[in-house]
């Protein structure tokens, strides 16, 4: 096992931490948006299938690559956009400024 | 290595640490309607930089098709972000679908440039990454074709289910076991990819339409999983951190969704809902309901000081929102303080109901939790039900006998007056009786949803002239 690895688990350990504080803390009104915008920021699995595709190892990696470039950077461009957009009609009876 | 080298590799690196922190930011700011925008900006930005430093990357020779790719993905992103917010479930499930999809080529890929020369740890997690992405990519589309009702809602369940499932699952880890021990054996990686594939159409399968808030946040789960899998496998601290975020997001909605239904994970991946239910319905004798027209229940609600509404997907499936939103406005002009309570597992998928309610325009702060709510009922005058059943249903707090008994409710019962719109006696899509409609102080407003609030509108615009 090489440090790279151990490094990751390192960095997955506290990342989880991190989710689990910071989510728990999420209001339940907007945990619909919430799986949207995770799913968004999970699609930067996409610099993987970048890198596939732009390295062009083999035929087999390149083709897989751009399909799978394509599905993420759809979840990337949608998952953005409807977050957006229903965090935009969510709005307070009360005036903003008093 | 030459210095060059090294340097932009250091610049790649900064940025992706730069991107983490945006990506963190992010999810934080997501916890309050005021901030939750700046949560998206901070996404976005994260993500454009992320992407920018990955073109920087010294292996890359070939751009062209990178764009191609780029600006494909994009062109199925702008419909899918444009979906109307009822079809938000779907839309989710499908996305899941595509973040699954991209980490189980991702993985596959990889494997095949490595192979034979792969480390048993990385091996280990290339197959994590491969099982989990594919039994998410077919179980995540199972879903989506449920939410869209293309596919049977009803869970499909047969003698021996369980055990095909986990027998499926169990081909699937055995030979990712022994690519761990054999990582030359090439021929049996397809093996491990095609059988998840199964296993995830057949894991959906015997789940029924009023589990799918559970089953898209664990499938979010599994997705956010493979997707940190995949992190260690291409090396990306960036995407480690990414997934490790969505598995965690996603874990913590399930166990909220699970508690909010009183049901275990194992409950609702094995359990099939459907059929405990179907024994509970019978052998109740007829008893007598109350029922009431528009202009009474306008009456009654014009009357009132606080009025508390009760929204579920059955509202939402009549498209009334919006004339709920005239009631609404109607109300609070005559005084009336309304608020509107909503549970969990409102709608059909964590949070749905508020967002559908925040299109028709309704405000944030009227919309409050179970928790939060449950207290208020007994100094509430009207409490009207529309289009939710089980939820409001006190046998989950009395009956033991009762399939739900033990699941949270919105203690609605409690309220000097209880109002439900409902197309018919038949029982609801559990199929559970619903003691909630014989009480002495509930009134049934038999018809549409829409059609019914709306001619309530109408009484009270009537009255003030």
């Amino acid at each position: 096992m090489n440090s790279a690895l151990i490094d990751g688990l390192f960095v997955f350990m506290l990342a989880g931490f991190i989710g689990f504080e910071v989510i728990k803390r999420v209001s339940p009104l907007l945990h619909t948006p919430l799986m949207s915008l995770t799913n968004a920021l999970d699609a930067i699995a996409v610099v993987g299938a970048i890198v596939l595709v732009g390295e062009h190892k083999s035929n087999l990696s390149f083709i897989l690559g751009v399909l799978a470039t394509i599905a993420a950077t759809s979840n990337v461009v949608g998952g953005f956009l409807i977050t957006d957009r229903m965090l935009k009609m969510f709005k307070s009876s009360r005036p903003t400024k008093p | 290595m030459t210095t060059e080298f090294a340097g932009s590799q250091h610049i790649i690196e900064i940025i992706y640490l730069i991107a983490s922190v945006l990506f963190i930011l992010s999810l934080k700011w997501m916890s309050a309607p005021k901030t939750a925008r700046h949560g998206v900006w901070a996404g976005e930005i994260g993500m454009v930089l992320a992407i920018a430093g990955t073109l920087l990357h010294h292996g890359i020779v070939d751009y062209k098709w990178i764009f191609i790719a780029l600006v494909i993905g994009s062109g199925i992103g702008v419909p899918l972000g444009l979906v109307q917010m009822t079809a938000v479930p779907q839309r989710t499930a499908l996305s899941h679908a595509f973040g699954a999809f991209c980490v189980t080529l991702v993985g596959t890929a990889e494997f095949y440039l490595r192979a034979p020369n792969v480390p048993p740890f990385m091996m280990a997690v290339i197959c994590m990454e491969v099982i989990l992405g594919s039994l998410t990519f077919t179980g995540s589309l199972m879903a989506a074709g449920k939410l869209q009702e293309v596919l049977p809602q009803r869970p499909i369940t047969y003698r021996g289910q369980n055990i095909v499932n986990l027998g499926l699952l169990a081909i699937a880890i055995a030979a990712g076991i022994y690519l761990v021990l054999h990582p030359g054996a090439k021929q049996l990686f397809p093996v491990m990819v095609i059988i998840p594939l199964f296993f995830g159409v057949f894991m959906i399968m015997p789940i029924g339409g009023a589990d799918m808030p559970t089953v898209i946040s664990l499938l979010n789960s599994y997705a956010g999983l493979s997707a940190a899998a995949m992190g260690f496998v291409v090396e990306s601290k960036l995407l480690i951190i990414a997934g490790a975020l969505d598995g965690s997001s996603g874990f913590i909605l399930s166990v909220i969704m699970c508690k909010a239904m009183n049901r275990s994970f194992t409950n609702v991946m094995f359990g099939a809902f459907g059929q405990v239910q179907a024994s509970a319905a019978a052998g109740k004798e007829e008893r007598t309901v109350r029922s009431a027209t528009a202009e009474e229940a306008a009456g009654i609600l014009a009357a009132a000081n606080r009025v508390v509404i009760v929204p579920g997907y059955g509202m939402a499936v009549a498209q009334a929102q919006h004339k709920v939103r005239e009631l609404y406005d109607a109300l609070t002009k005559r005084g009336v303080d309304v608020r509107f309570a909503i549970h969990p597992v409102a709608g059909r998928m964590p949070g749905h109901m508020n967002v559908l309610l925040a299109e028709a325009d309704i405000p944030y702060d009227k919309l409050a939790e179970m928790d939060d709510i449950n207290g208020d009922f007994p100094q509430t005058d009207v409490a009207l039900v529309i289009g939710a059943n089980d939820v409001t249903n006190p046998a989950a707090r009395t009956d033991q006998s009762s399939p739900i008994f033990g699941m949270p409710i919105l203690d609605v019962d409690k309220a000097r007056t209880v109002m439900v719109i409902k197309r018919s006696m038949n029982p609801g899509f559990a199929g559970i009786d619903n003691p909630l409609y014989y009480l002495d102080h509930t009134l049934m407003l038999f018809g549409d949803a829409k059609a019914f609030v709306n001619s309530i509108v109408h009484e009270l615009a009537g009255n003030s002239h």
